[in-house]
């Protein structure tokens, strides 16, 4: 198990390779559907305009993420009438609905690393080689237990998405993932599925 | 009539943070099928501390609590209407204590209601009258992930080779379970029903999930094809969240249902590791959950 600490340089990016496993330290924000659509709409394809409090919370988001992490996830949060937040329970989300997007969000905001479940595609494994970035495989289901790497909720922004697609700053102790996808190219989801499609189409002729 | 919400809410807690012993006796078998040191031995090793770990502590197994999907089976003299707004009463006061995330969303206004109530599809409740003098109420909670991983076919399907038969489910069955990899949250749970309609093989589809993981199924070939699903899934070697592996599901459960001559479906509900599912019975002021 290898300790990363965020932010993160460009070289332990490129020293880190699929299969690794990895115990991140540090601050990361949460964001999903919602959030990834309002970054591109607003700030990357720019067709609505900024409005509300769009302007500061990207300036602040951009703190966190240069050279940060972004976590696909739709967290359980207590304390929400007394703004005491804590994570109750905060497992991955399916990055995969976040593919039209990650890629480009990645260079925008120049995020080094990107955590989810079930991988994520081509675009977003040519970002991770430029950027450079990686995809980060946390345990889908394990809410539980990655609540409990949660130090501290430093804050929130865009509540109004909703509790589940707010994005969350906090504060994570040993948050553990596996590399799936690196800055070189590799991804265990390509090779998986291709070696799964084999075998498909051997039971298929079967009969 | 009886006012149940306060036990209702008690159900939706056991649902959301005690994974039931059939499931988790699985995931423990599967564990030691997986190499020492490989990711998917990892993998379910930490969802077996989270398992322990939200049973000790009444937390969430996971964060996506899913669609609530209440089956009441009660006796004659229960109001139907009073027992929706028990259930309804129990989510929201099951929400304000986090053992459910808020997840109802208006699709068109895009806005959560924060409480987990919607119209009347969310939570889902079905009803129906038994005979006898005791109430049954089955919750299952589905998250999302699994959910946009099932699949429905229509048969004959050229691309598979898929004729109307067995034969022809069992392909269709192999490719859903291709087609999720690790997006379902894996090792899954196949529930499957052939024929129906459209809104009822997916309906059907969910409530065979209600049944026990080690149950056989009455009919011998179905029983068969429930087990050759689950080997030959697991030779595609997806294994536990798509890390490859020995373990993509550690069960499937196969209903047949009626259907027009001109139709023949497929529907597969993809059910994760966090197979979500408890019971309650009543029966005067006894109230048992298992």
């Amino acid at each position: 198990m290898r300790e990363v600490n965020i932010p993160i340089s460009d070289e332990v990016v490129r020293s880190l390779k699929v299969g690794d496993s990895v115990a991140l330290s540090g601050v990361m924000v949460t964001g999903r559907d919602t959030a990834h659509k309002w970054l591109a709409d607003t700030f990357i394809k720019k067709t609505r305009p900024p409005q509300g409090d769009d302007l500061p919370t990207f300036d602040a988001l951009k703190g966190f993420l240069s050279g940060g992490v972004i976590y696909h996830c739709g967290p359980v949060v207590s304390g929400l009438d007394t703004k005491d937040y804590k994570f109750v329970a905060a497992g991955p989300t399916t990055s995969i609905r976040e593919e039209p997007y990650q890629g480009d969000v990645m260079r925008l905001l120049n995020v080094k690393g990107v955590i989810g479940k079930g991988g994520m595609g081509l675009k977003t494994l040519q970002a991770c080689q430029e950027v450079p970035g990686m995809y980060l495989h946390a345990i889908g289901g394990a809410a539980s237990w990655i609540a409990q790497t949660v130090t501290r909720v430093i804050g929130v922004y865009k509540l109004d998405f909703g509790v589940p697609e707010a994005m969350w700053v906090i504060e994570v102790k040993d948050f553990p993932v596996v590399v799936t996808m690196d800055s070189h190219g590799g991804s265990l989801h390509v090779e998986v599925e291709q070696k799964s499609k084999s075998v498909l189409d051997e039971l298929l002729a079967r009969g | 009539m009886q006012d149940l919400t306060e036990h209702i809410i008690e159900l939706i807690r056991l649902a959301s943070t005690n994974l039931p012993p059939d499931v988790e006796a699985a995931l423990r078998k599967a564990v030691e099928q997986e190499e020492p040191g490989s990711a998917a031995r990892g993998a379910l090793e930490t969802i077996l501390k989270n398992v322990e770990l939200s049973r000790s502590k009444s937390t969430p197994i996971c964060q996506d609590t899913g669609t609530p999907i209440f089956y009441v089976h009660h006796p004659e003299g229960w109001s139907t209407r009073r027992l929706r707004e028990q259930i309804v009463a129990a989510v929201i006061a099951a929400t304000k204590r986090s053992y459910l995330r808020p997840n109802s969303v208006n699709t068109l206004t895009e806005k959560n209601t924060g409480t987990n109530i919607g119209d009347e599809h969310f939570p889902v409740v079905h009803f129906d009258e038994i005979e006898g003098d005791t109430l049954m109420m089955e919750l299952m909670l589905k998250g999302g992930g699994c959910e946009n991983v099932g699949a429905q076919y229509s048969l004959p399907n050229n691309e598979l080779g898929a004729g109307r038969d067995l034969a022809g489910v069992r392909k269709a069955v192999l490719d859903a379970v291709y087609k999720a990899q690790g997006q379902g949250c894996a090792p899954g749970i196949l529930g499957v029903a052939i024929g129906g309609d459209r809104g009822s093989g997916y309906t059907a589809s969910k409530e065979v999930l209600y049944r026990k993981l080690d149950d056989v199924n009455p009919d011998p070939k179905l029983a068969e094809m429930e087990n050759r699903l689950t080997k030959e899934s697991n030779e595609m070697g997806i294994g536990p969240m798509g890390f490859g592996g020995k373990t993509t599901v550690v069960g499937a459960k196969i209903v047949g249902l009626h259907r027009l001559p001109a139709s023949y479906f497929v529907t597969v509900s993809y059910m994760c590791w966090a197979y979500r599912r408890r019971k309650m019975t009543v029966k005067g002021d006894e109230v048992n959950y298992e």
